[in-house]
């Protein structure tokens, strides 16, 4: 393949780039052509720090679109994406693999023809075709997809590679498009957005380590937000924890509500239910802690212990300290 | 208010999936079911008809012989009537082929009488993509309103507003009616049939379409239609090396001796 990549740049509204798109980066240098990996930044430009990561990565030029538009909404991005893609020839779309991200996929897929495949976990060309690799059914099995036609669109897991910076940074190029978007996009309005207040903690669906409580727990994090904090790690939760208002909504993993695929999964007091297994998985170590030996989450933990999270998380949280020093 | 809700039938998920050797979906174990996600889809459709206290709910739905059970059971929680397209072509269609009958059968439905809105899940628990409600209301040119956690239809405005909660915002969208919308799980709790809507629902007739009922050319559906395939599918080996302790006072220091270790810390 010779045609560039194009990457859909997350950020937040202030500008500061999400850690998916390094990631994004990273996975397409090795399947960009002579043109190199493109970015596509939505909203007002990238600011100097952006800038700064995206050349660290080896972005080429960066094609930065301002809609007349709320960039909020799926529909103007995916008029936004589909304006770059006219204007560089790109064959492949690399989109984060969030709800909003496989809701442009699926825009590009209605617009465009695009064949769209979603929560990739790598892809590779083969004779000039993407071909993206994915975990299914609930983390049971694995395929690997072709995309047929152009463009192809693949939204792309969180840490499904690590970002890596390039010998030689060079600043891109940036491209400046301003967007008159379409009637159709223009139908739904966004009444009212309110950002969640940032957390210390990283982000869950991105994070590297996660530690997760559920039924076990009681309603006391305190055991797991301990652990969490001294691993840099994000907190999660089962639905019976959400449900029972022990944490917040957004800390759900599961198949309907955050998926997380981090190098390191510790869970306690966490069943291991069908529709948490969904959402985790694919993560790379799972460490289970549960007072009930017959809890499903044994069946797929590397490392499982049958004992009270009370006293097996503190232990295992000062020893830790001790040994990290 | 008339409304569709399109509706998957899936292999139970707490029964043991599998694909087959062309990588699609073994959908013959007998324990297909109506996909969870979209019994919130169905109460959402009956609720809101409810509250109008006028309207009708009519559920569509995609897929070989046994995916009329995903129907019956709507039609059990309370739906009015149920279409249910079968043919053999469709079979091995993406997300935008599924899509593509499932909007010829909502234009029949509409020409027929006009439709108000159309309810599906957030996603089927089989593919996962999430996909088919956008593309569905792209390819009808309809404003699609996903992830709702609650939907407020405005009869007298011609409007629907959600309510959604993304990772990072909460946000409120508000587009005209017709309008396609998809509802999270946290949106209801989906009702159980009764005896009363189990008995009426045998005498709810289920209409069945073929491709050309709804004009469409097998080309355009099912494997030949769509841009993805499955070139290769295995099942997950188990993990190895696994460990599993019984804490007889000393499971925390062997945890994290485990995780330093493997140096997963």
């Amino acid at each position: 393949m010779t045609s560039p990549v194009l990457v859909l740049l997350d950020h937040a509204a202030d500008g500061a780039l999400r850690p998916s798109a390094a990631e994004l980066v990273t996975l397409a240098r090795p399947l960009a052509g002579d043109g190199g990996v493109l970015g596509a930044w939505v909203g007002d430009g990238p600011g100097p720090d952006a800038l700064a990561v995206l050349a660290a990565h080896g972005v080429a030029a960066v094609h930065a679109v301002r809609p007349d538009a709320d960039p909020a909404l799926s529909a103007v991005t995916a008029e936004a994406v589909t304006a770059v893609l006219g204007a560089t020839g790109a064959g492949l779309v690399l989109i984060p693999s969030t709800f909003e991200g496989k809701e442009v996929a699926a825009h590009l897929a209605a617009s465009t023809g695009a064949g769209v495949v979603t929560d990739a976990d790598g892809v590779q060309l083969q004779d000039g075709v993407p071909v993206a690799s994915k975990t299914v059914l609930a983390g049971t099995w694995t395929t690997r997809c072709s995309v047929v036609g152009a463009p192809a669109v693949v939204t792309v897991k969180a840490n499904a590679v690590p970002a890596e910076p390039v010998a030689a940074p060079r600043e891109p190029v940036v491209v400046e498009h301003e967007l008159t978007v379409s009637p159709a996009a223009r139908r739904v309005e966004l009444v009212e957005r309110t950002e969640r207040a940032a957390s210390d903690r990283p982000d869950l669906s991105g994070a590297q380590v996660v530690v997760v409580g559920g039924r076990g727990t009681e309603g006391d994090f305190g055991p797991i937000e301990e652990l969490a904090d001294l691993l840099g790690a994000a907190v999660g939760a089962t639905r019976v924890a959400t449900d029972e208002g022990w944490i917040a909504k957004e800390a759900q993993i599961g198949q309907t509500g955050v998926t997380v695929t981090p190098r390191l999964y510790i869970g306690a007091g966490v069943s291991g239910a069908v529709h948490h297994r969904g959402g985790m998985q694919a993560a790379g170590t799972i460490v289970a802690v549960n007072s009930d030996p017959d809890a499903p989450i044994f069946e797929i933990a590397d490392f499982g212990v049958v004992g009270d999270l009370f006293t097996v998380l503190p232990q295992a949280t000062a020893e830790l300290r001790r040994l990290l020093g | 208010m008339r409304i569709l809700v399109a509706v998957k039938h899936v292999p139970d998920i707490q029964s043991e999936r599998s694909l087959g050797p062309d990588g699609r979906m073994v959908r013959d174990g007998g324990d297909g079911t109506l996909n969870e996600l979209d019994e919130n889809a169905v109460e959402a459709a009956l609720t809101l008809v409810e509250e109008a206290e006028d309207g009708e709910v009519v559920v569509l739905t995609v897929g070989p012989d046994d995916a009329v059970d995903a129907v019956r059971r709507a039609l059990q929680m309370g739906a009015d009537e149920a279409v249910h397209v079968v043919d053999d072509a469709i079979a091995g269609s993406d997300a935008v082929s599924t899509a593509r009958v499932l909007a010829a059968a909502v234009r029949r439905l509409s020409e027929e009488q006009p439709v108000d809105l159309v309810l599906t899940g957030m996603a089927a628990l089989d593919g996962l993509t999430s996909l088919v409600p956008t593309v569905l209301a792209d390819l009808l040119e309809l404003p699609a309103l996903t992830l709702a956690t609650e939907v407020m239809v405005d009869e007298t405005a011609g409007t629907v507003t959600v309510r959604r909660e993304l990772d990072h915002a909460v946000e409120l969208l508000r587009a005209p009616l017709p309008a396609v919308v998809s509802v999270t799980d946290s949106a209801n709790e989906p009702r159980y049939p009764g005896f009363k809507g189990i008995m009426a629902a045998r005498k709810k007739a289920v209409t069945t379409w073929t491709l050309a009922d709804l004009g469409l050319e097998p080309d355009q559906v099912g494997a030949a239609g769509a841009r993805t395939a499955v070139v290769a599918a295995a099942e997950r080996p188990a993990r190895e090396d696994r460990v599993l302790v019984t804490d007889g006072g000393d499971a925390g220091v062997r945890l994290a001796a485990y995780l330093v270790e493997n140096k997963l810390v």
